[in-house]
């Protein structure tokens, strides 16, 4: 097939899903219903998807902390509100906490790593990050599954013969709403620019002035608030419960989003977010044979198939191997 | 006067392998000088140590003040621009946004430095928002000449603008330099391996070889003087 | 290539003579209880001795080899358990099926690379508990299987011998022609695919020899701990087996079983000094994780190593000739 044509395969498939869903969802209100739900966690695999292409981008790390760093600030906003503060309060506290934090954590445990080793240690810190985090959830809270209190009141909005949660549709405008939030910092604000040329071409980026580890330490913040967003959409939906280990297979759902939509794009992660989450949770409705508990698998072929066939993912650019 | 840029007995290395030998060179201000030398020789190298990019030994004196240890993020923001080799454009970004990165230090409207810049280069206007990496060659250079002009310097370094160029555009870009120097008083340090223009437009000159200095005079003289340019620079 | 012949290594022989000897004498001054806990180091170890084959070796980054092992024990557990296997007959049994999944993942993991590859081995590591919970007919769900007990002295022995039998088996494995095989894909698999190395055979094959171990391994622990369910190789098992490895020194062989000792002991360790109560052992843990990948990248195999081989250095500074290439560590 000519490369002309080839470039139109993904975006046609992508198209061919999304007709796909308008038409069942008209066909059917429990197809619409479920498409709805699928997205509200698309959106939640979307915004942890986003904060792990940010510090790719930037670093060619993967950070496996990402998941329990937004679990520890889930915990934190949950502990503010036993503490009285409302819901949106809190939410923007722990924002300003997750901020803080994860640019704390890049200069305790990744810059002093980075400096003597490879992207291998770089990696074996982030686990050690990982376990770190989700032990000091464990050690401050206990164990024990919290109930964590949604954003949004307990409400269904009905058009036609289909219900839809106030629930789902809150987590889809919030998670689209932050990372929107976070691309206009990027491409209209100065310290955006800086960031990205620090991430595209750190040397080139020194000359000119710009403090290149200083945007990596932002970057880190940047990623920790995101991930702190997923985390309190995710407590708050019926399929994730606030436990310490809470985030571990979001991570791996906002891993496969990342990978699909190629693991330098932001913009292809939220679209492999989306599509991941619908496309879950409508197999595990429609599929008789796809139980809860097979759903992690599918996400791992999912990403399978997407690195065996378009290792750049839907929106990456096909890097060439220099020999 | 004091020497806008001085240089005494630099030494540089990378990893193990030493490139620089005690290299020595002065830089008044308002003139052009141009270092010149084979592959290897230590050109980029001496810019690179300058700015701070490779470990040095020896003394680097800015403006009366002996630099220590700058990275290129705070030598930038003493007024020294430096073009890389390779023209260091981000190709990702767009023609307008490499612009507004060479002014990322400073504060307040950079409006007034964009009009002067236009001016030296009409049509960056025209294609403010195209990708960078998809101009060509010689328009990069510009490019990158352009956003060095963004951040005022007082200096500038530049590695060799010409390489990869049609003679044309190489042609033009000497006469930028030139017309940097003489209206707005930039200093300039220019890396290259295109003597031949590079004496044309310089007042002053120094030839490298395995990292030292192997000869320093005025352009003039060192275009002149037969013997010299020709076991030196091999024209 | 030894062109000095055992000599050159006598002193390096005798740390590791200490070492045996000192393994063979702790079950008699340990309680049972302890029999076993020394039992899963040695279980400890034959994994690490995998992963190091597959990721220090030949680079190729796995942080999922608890599903490896997974594959092990599940094996051990339903041969003895529904078919009434022998225990010891099992282990072969579990050392093939690793092996044949090993290079089932190794012939995808062909296409992959670094990070790549470290996402997709995080992610079997996490999927495959799931698949365990899922097909509960074969596996027990969540549940699990229950199987007979054994006393420390047999478990002791059994991971022991097992453990140094596939130590001498992997050293010879990474001295020959097929460890500089691996060593160069994993330096350059350019290079290495210029010089004519076979690379899909020889990145399968880490992956393959890799999996056996790991889920001999798997089978051991299965038969220490007397019950497998999904939750007992999930993503923690995955991830200390990857930090032993790490800390123990990857790429050489020094260190591993000092990488298993610090997995298996410094959580008890933290704990049974109350210095740390056991809630806070995996942060001290993840901390002691960054700070060693700061301090030393390389793993106390640098320190082990460096010690057993001093002898030679010392002698080398005074020999006339160039020093000769030196062997696997």
């Amino acid at each position: 097939m000519p490369a002309s044509l080839r470039q139109w395969i993904v975006p046609a498939l992508l198209a061919a899903f999304v007709v796909f869903l308008l038409v069942g969802s008209f066909q059917s209100a429990l197809f619409a219903q479920q498409t709805v739900s699928g997205l509200a966690n698309g959106g939640i695999y979307a915004s942890l998807g986003v904060a792990l292409v940010l510090i790719y981008r930037a670093t060619q790390v993967i950070n496996f902390a990402q998941g329990a760093i937004a679990t520890f600030t889930t915990y934190v906003a949950w502990q503010i509100m036993q503490w009285g503060l409302g819901y949106w309060g809190a939410f923007v506290l722990t924002l300003c906490i997750a901020f803080v934090g994860g640019i704390a954590i890049e200069l305790i445990a990744v810059r002093p790593v980075e400096r003597r080793g490879n992207v291998l240690t770089v990696v074996i810190a982030s686990i050690g990050v990982l376990i770190a985090v989700e032990g000091a959830v464990g050690w401050i809270w206990g164990p024990e599954i919290r109930f964590m209190p949604s954003a949004f009141p307990v409400r269904t909005y009905h058009v036609g013969s289909v219900a839809f949660s106030l629930q789902d549709l809150g987590t889809i405008g919030v998670s689209i709403a932050s990372v929107i939030v976070l691309w206009a910092l990027f491409q209209f604000t100065k310290l955006g620019l800086a960031m990205r040329a620090a991430a595209f071409r750190p040397d080139a980026a020194r000359l000119v002035g710009v403090r290149v580890s200083w945007m990596l330490s932002l970057g880190w913040g940047l990623a920790a608030v995101l991930g702190a967003v997923a985390g309190m959409m995710a407590a708050a939906s019926p399929s994730v419960l606030l436990q310490p280990n809470m985030m571990d297979g979001v991570l791996i759902y906002a891993f496969a989003a990342a990978v699909l939509g190629g693991l330098e794009s932001p913009a292809g992660a939220v679209i492999g977010g989306l599509a991941i989450g619908a496309m879950l949770n409508l197999l595990s409705s429609y599929v008789s044979w796809v139980t809860p508990q097979l759903l992690l698998p599918a996400a791992f072929v999912v990403m399978l198939v997407v690195l065996l066939v378009k290792p750049s993912g839907l929106f990456g650019r096909s890097r060439v191997r220099r020999v | 006067m004091a020497p806008l840029l001085a240089l005494r007995d630099l030494h540089a290395r990378y990893g193990q392998v030493r490139a620089l030998h005690g290299v020595s060179l002065e830089v008044e201000e308002g003139q052009i000088v141009a270092l010149l030398g084979a592959n290897g020789a230590g050109k980029t190298t001496t810019l690179r140590a300058v700015s701070g990019v490779v470990r040095r030994e020896g003394t680097v004196t800015y403006a009366g003040k002996a630099l220590t240890r700058e990275g290129p993020e705070q030598v930038a923001r003493l007024g020294i621009a430096h073009v890389p080799e390779g023209r260091g454009t981000f190709s990702e970004l767009t023609v307008w946004e490499n612009l507004r990165l060479g002014a990322i230090t400073r504060r307040g409207s950079i409006d007034a430095d964009l009009q002067r810049v236009l001016t030296f280069f009409p049509w960056l206007e025209k294609r403010k928002s195209q990708q960078a990496g998809t101009l060509s060659g010689g328009e990069q250079q510009m490019l990158a000449i352009a956003r060095a002009m963004m951040q005022r310097p007082r200096m500038l370094l530049i590695d060799e603008p010409s390489l990869g160029l049609a003679p044309l555009v190489v042609a033009e870009i000497f006469r930028i330099l030139r017309d940097l120097n003489e209206n707005e008083g930039t200093t300039v340090l220019l890396v290259e391996q295109n003597a031949r223009n590079s004496l044309a437009v310089s007042h002053h000159a120094y030839v490298l070889e395995t990292g030292r200095v192997a000869y320093s005079g005025t352009s003039d003289e060192l275009a002149q003087n037969e013997a010299i340019r020709r076991s030196y620079l091999g024209y | 290539m030894k062109q000095h012949g055992l000599k050159q290594h006598w002193f390096e022989g005798v740390v590791i003579a200490i070492a045996a000897v000192v393994i063979a004498v702790m079950p008699f001054l340990l309680s049972n209880y302890n029999r076993s806990q020394g039992a899963t180091v040695a279980v400890y170890v034959i994994a690490i001795l995998g992963l190091n084959v597959v990721t220090g070796y030949t680079g190729q980054i796995s942080i999922g080899h608890g599903a490896f092992m997974a594959i092990g024990g599940y094996t051990t557990a339903i041969l003895t358990h529904d078919h009434g296997w022998s225990d010891i007959a099992t282990l072969p049994v579990a050392l093939v099926i690793g092996f044949g999944a090993g290079v089932v993942v190794g012939l995808p993991a062909l296409r992959f690379h670094g990070a790549y590859l470290a996402l997709l081995t995080f992610a079997l590591a996490l999927a495959v508990p799931q698949l365990a919970k899922n097909y509960s007919h074969f596996t027990g769900g969540t549940e699990g299987l229950a199987l007979p007990t054994h006393t420390g002295w047999w478990l002791y022995g059994v991971g022991w011998s097992c453990a140094a039998v596939i130590y001498v088996l992997t050293w010879f494995l990474l001295r020959g022609r097929t460890g500089r095989a691996f060593r160069a894909v994993r330096d350059s698999e350019i290079a290495a695919a210029s010089s004519g190395i076979g690379l899909a055979l020889h990145k399968t094959l880490a992956f393959g020899v890799s999996a056996a171990f790991a889920a001999v391994a798997g089978s051991i622990y299965v038969l220490i701990n007397n019950f497998v369910n999904p939750d007992v190789f999930g993503l923690t098992l995955s991830l200390y087996i990857l930090i032993g490895a790490v800390v123990g020194g990857l790429g050489s062989l020094w260190g591993v079983v000092i990488g298993a000792a610090f997995i298996q002991l410094l959580p008890i360790g933290l704990t049974s000094s109350s210095a740390v109560s056991s809630e806070a052992v995996p942060v001290v843990f993840g901390a002691i994780v960054i700070v060693v990948m700061a301090l030393l990248p390389q793993g106390s195999a640098v320190i082990v190593g460096g010690l057993a081989g001093l002898p030679n250095r010392i002698r080398r500074r005074h020999s006339q000739y160039p020093p000769p290439r030196t062997e696997a560590r």
